[in-house]
């Protein structure tokens, strides 16, 4: 991620792909920096952005962040680690998130969890080994009207039992992606 | 925009209004019961019949009963129907027509709808969340339009102050005084910050406030601006609630377009401007010093208090953070009058409150009553008590701030200082039932450990305090813990009450507290009789519980 | 700059307006513990050990942030307090590793040291035993996590005065630990000046200087003293 030498032609970067990895998205996410006028108060938008468009937020993707903000890296992963939302590890093609707020936990929500880590054989926070599915779990998603409440690849599902979950989850874990 | 386009908005959208519409639950409950499949079945069902000048079909927020979604109301009959399927768009159309088809008629007679009173919900689930127009049809911006052109910006404080509107957080601090404080700072630049980051599990009033009726909330913030001299707005809202987010996008650009929000509000000199700021999954942000580092870009940490917020917020400027809810308030009051606003409630809880009905109740949904409303009243006769005719055991109320309320306290008014006093709290207004089945003590342990997981770590007591409360839950669940420990645990819960730096740290202990002064027994039922135990008092009930001698013995 | 008195351990005193308790009880030769301050930093109140009474106040103090006032009551060493400030350094020692007897700061240590003064002679608390690593990547310094106890000081110090932003915490609640740039061993850093203020900073033997044995970390605290009145005050003997 070193500048490049702007006296040698061949390393000239161009306009559209700037990062040296050749990968647009990092074009995209210093186009939307710069929206916020690279302002160091935008980091959280920034990560969000960038969560975004690489799924997690690397070592590298960090840096960059850090670069394009002028903020010292221990700033950015200090950020980056105290938010839950963000995630440093790749997650699975699928992901399930088991809402453990209080409306869904006095309604067996924890009978639910153990039932997808059961089929799954991964634990909370996990991803299974061929990174067909990542488990997480949820603070309380506000759906308590309609708990529990289980929220499959970002769709929010009512009324979930030990049953209705399996089913999804073996569906996934078996038939891999549709 | 001015007065007359204002009201010409209005007139345009009530003289187009068609003189049927069947209103579609859009919020977030209901659009995960195929709540848009719905509304989609509707408009094509209505087109196929040729009734399309004749019926709207109109996306709204929250319509209460979650329990029954998808909810679909009809006017101007009157009917509510529950658990609406797509297949079901040829009754409901058909019932428009005065047919009588198969559908699940909701009883608008029930306590669940006849004990509400609708302030902050009174648009919610009657306009477009997504069209400004259908916000301004129901008297939208007139409160704003009133303030700018009719009154000072002390007078608008002093409405507030008069109104004895409380802050809707938790705490219920008297917002006038609040926004009294910040108006008399003088600063360079003065900020209005939403606190959308509803974190309490088991909460979700604000999600359908927002969800429901962004556009109120935005007029709320630009009054509040006004009165303290702000220019910039800041909405920092839970990264969870997409739709929540989404809607309030729509609502800021908008605004903008009509010039209700921007430079030069109604052709004044007043400008505001608001932008979203997204969390990002961390429930202390919640804590008005740490939400403000975390607009500011930074970890989320709290700092001590003073300086507040209104004197010293955002970089260092004037801030007024007032809740969603508490922001959804201002319009009415305005529009009102703050003696109509004083004359709802008890003498010092005035006004409404929206709660989350959730839990071992037969109907959980939004709720909005006025203040004071025994709890019996709110979870017997509106929630209809616990399903298959199990007893309440409790109700929590507070979150993991806030305490549980045994079943012989069911008579206690809702308002903040009758809470205060059973060692719970308002909280923002998550209210979970529980029954006979649930564990107290797990409970107990539940909220612990959701303390333990949100403490920021920047203070002792809460960081290693929480970890060794929870620990200690841990020990008492398993059969395992001693008197002593009991004994451990409540010096811990004093300590970290009386000593942690911020408000969640401060209230972490609460949930063991309330649990131990009203479910004592649960706890007692689970310690381990020492074989050995000199100066350890007899379990008060005089029975003889945990595992018997020999077994303990042996760990 | 007006003077206000007030009332310190039923101790008439005068300080200045703008002094914090912490100062005007220093001044006054009265001491309250602390952690987390260090003269020259910016205090945060994190470590509550300089919690006080205050008449007229139902919430405990932090003494280091809390400003005087005319009139104010303030009572620093109360049963009650004490009790608190034990529980404190129980808490903190069944947090990480702290094992005095093989410790580099043995005998120089802020945590150890108050735990004498304040009779915290035992922990009722169950020991988390956490697995933490020990960063000896740096050519001049090291950190041993298990002795960290978060105050901070590291992270402000590299901040504030030497103005690199290396050090940082990352991670939340019981799982923050101080981190250096992205998370990588303190030798790789590029940001690290190693000028050191941070191993004078630690108050315990978390940062420590490379090659110190047991007892053997003395750290010379008027160095950072020396430091902030040059830069602020432009004064440049200590």
């Amino acid at each position: 991620m070193e500048t490049q030498a702007a006296t040698s032609p061949e390393t000239v970067p161009s306009k559209t792909e700037k990062h040296p990895s050749g990968d647009s998205r990092f074009r995209i996410l210093e186009v939307f920096a710069k929206r916020h006028g690279c302002r160091q108060d935008a980091l959280i938008e920034i990560l969000h952005k960038a969560q975004e468009l690489f799924g997690f937020l690397d070592e590298g993707l960090l840096l960059f962040i850090a670069r394009t903000l002028k903020l010292p890296p221990s700033r950015v992963f200090g950020v980056a680690t105290f938010y839950h939302h963000f995630t440093l590890t790749p997650q699975g093609e699928h992901t399930c998130v088991v809402c453990m707020g209080t409306a869904c936990y006095v309604k067996g929500a924890d009978r639910l969890l153990a039932t997808v880590e059961k089929a799954s054989g991964i634990k909370a926070g996990e991803t299974t080994s061929d990174a067909k599915l990542s488990l997480l779990t949820a603070r309380c998603i506000g759906a308590c009207g309609i708990a529990p409440a289980v929220v499959y690849d970002g769709e929010v599902t009512p009324r979930q039992t030990p049953q209705a979950v399996t089913e999804r989850i073996k569906a996934w874990l078996n038939h891999g992606s549709h | 925009m001015d007065h007359i386009d204002l009201l010409e908005t209005k007139n345009r959208e009530l003289r187009t209004r068609k003189p049927l519409c069947l209103r579609v639950c859009m919020a977030a409950g209901c659009m995960s019961s195929n709540g848009q499949a719905v509304k989609d079945s509707l408009e094509k069902e209505i087109r196929a019949a040729g009734l399309a000048d004749q019926v709207e079909v109109r996306r709204v927020g929250c319509l209460r009963l979650c329990c029954e979604g998808p909810l679909v109301a009809s006017d101007p009959k009157g009917e509510l129907y529950q658990k609406v399927t797509p297949d079901d768009a040829h009754a409901v159309v058909a019932a428009l027509k005065n047919g009588n088809g198969e559908l699940k008629r909701g009883d608008l007679q029930h306590p669940f709808f006849s004990r509400q009173m609708s302030i902050v919900l009174e648009n919610s689930g009657v306009v477009d969340p997504e069209r400004i127009e259908s916000y301004i049809a129901a008297d939208g911006y007139q409160a704003l339009h009133h303030a700018l052109m009719e009154m000072e910006p002390k007078d608008v404080v002093d409405t507030v102050f008069r109104s004895g509107l409380r802050g809707r957080g938790g705490a219920g601090y008297p917002t006038g005084l609040k926004w009294s404080t910040v108006a008399k700072t003088s600063g360079d630049r003065k900020f209005v910050v939403c606190n959308a980051d509803e974190g309490d599990p088991g909460a979700f009033m604000d999600r359908s406030v927002l969800e429901s009726d962004p556009q109120r909330v935005l007029e709320g913030m630009a009054i509040a601006a006004y009165a303290v001299g702000a220019t910039q707005g800041y909405i920092y809202v839970r990264a969870e609630y997409p739709l929540a987010i989404a809607r309030l996008n729509t609502a800021i650009r908008q605004a903008k377009q009509l010039g209700l929000l921007g430079g030069g509000i109604f052709e004044s000199g007043f400008t505001f401007n608001v932008e979203i700021r997204i969390g990002a999954g961390a429930f202390v942000c919640g804590e008005e010093t740490a939400l403000l580092a975390s607009v500011e870009g930074r970890r989320g940490t709290p700092r001590p208090r003073p300086p507040f917020p209104a004197e010293s917020g955002l970089w260092g400027m004037p801030t007024l953070i007032n809740n969603v809810e508490t922001f959804a308030n201002v319009p009415p009051i305005l529009r009102r009058g703050a003696e109509w606003f004083a004359g709802i409630g008890t003498q010092q809880s005035k006004g409404t409150k929206v709660f989350a009905l959730a839990g071992k109740i037969q109907r959980t949904g939004l709720i909005e009553v006025p203040m004071g409303m025994p709890l019996r009243t709110i979870v017997e006769e509106i929630g209809g008590g616990a399903p298959e005719g199990n007893q309440i055991k409790a109700v929590q109320t507070g979150g993991p701030s806030g305490g549980c309320i045994p079943a012989n306290e069911l008579d206690t008014p809702v308002d903040y200082e009758s809470l205060v006093r059973l060692g719970s709290i308002m909280g923002s207004g998550g209210m979970i039932v529980m029954d006979q089945s649930t564990d107290m003590v797990d409970v107990a342990r539940f909220f612990m450990g959701f303390c333990m997981d949100e403490s920021c770590g920047k203070c002792i007591p809460c960081r290693a305090g929480t970890v060794q409360m929870h620990a200690l839950l841990e020990k008492i669940l398993k059969g395992q813990a001693t008197l002593r420990d009991l004994q451990r645990l409540e010096e811990l819960c004093d300590m970290v009450k009386n000593t942690s730096l911020c408000g969640l740290g401060q209230t972490a202990p609460n949930p063991v507290l309330s649990t131990l002064r009203f479910f004592r027994e649960e706890y007692l039922h689970r310690l381990r009789s020492l074989p050995i135990s000199p100066g350890i008092p007899i379990l008060p009930n005089g029975s003889h519980h945990g595992p018997p001698v020999a077994e303990a013995a042996k760990t | 700059m007006a003077a206000k008195t007030l009332t310190i351990d039923g101790r008439l005193i005068s300080a200045a307006e703008d002094q914090t308790v912490l100062q005007a009880a220093k001044d006054a030769g009265i001491q309250i513990p602390t952690l987390c301050h260090l003269e020259g930093l910016s205090d945060i109140g994190a470590c509550r050990l300089c919690v006080v009474e205050v008449a007229g106040s139902n919430k405990l103090l932090p003494a280091c942030v809390t400003r005087i006032a005319e009139g104010m009551q303030v009572r620093t060493d109360t049963e009650r307090l004490r009790h608190y400030r034990r529980m404190v350094l129980e808490l903190l020692f069944a947090e990480r590793n702290h094992v005095c007897a093989v410790c580099v700061a043995n005998g120089h240590c802020e945590l150890q040291a108050l735990a004498l003064a304040l009779g915290m002679d035992h922990v009722r608390f169950e020991y988390r035993f956490p697995k933490y690593s020990v960063d000896i990547t740096h050519h001049s310094f090291g950190i041993d996590h298990n002795r960290c106890i978060l105050c901070t000081r590291c992270v402000r110090v590299c901040w504030y005065i030497e103005g690199a932003g290396t050090k940082n915490v990352a991670g939340r609640g019981a799982e923050c630990r101080i981190i250096t740039d992205l998370n990588q061993s303190w030798g790789t850093s590029e940001t690290c000046t190693s000028c050191g203020k941070c191993v004078q900073a630690c108050p315990t033997g978390a940062l420590f200087k490379r090659g110190s044995a047991v007892a053997e970390m003395e750290r010379d605290r008027t160095r950072l003293e020396f430091i902030v009145n040059a830069r602020e005050k432009k004064q440049w003997i200590v």
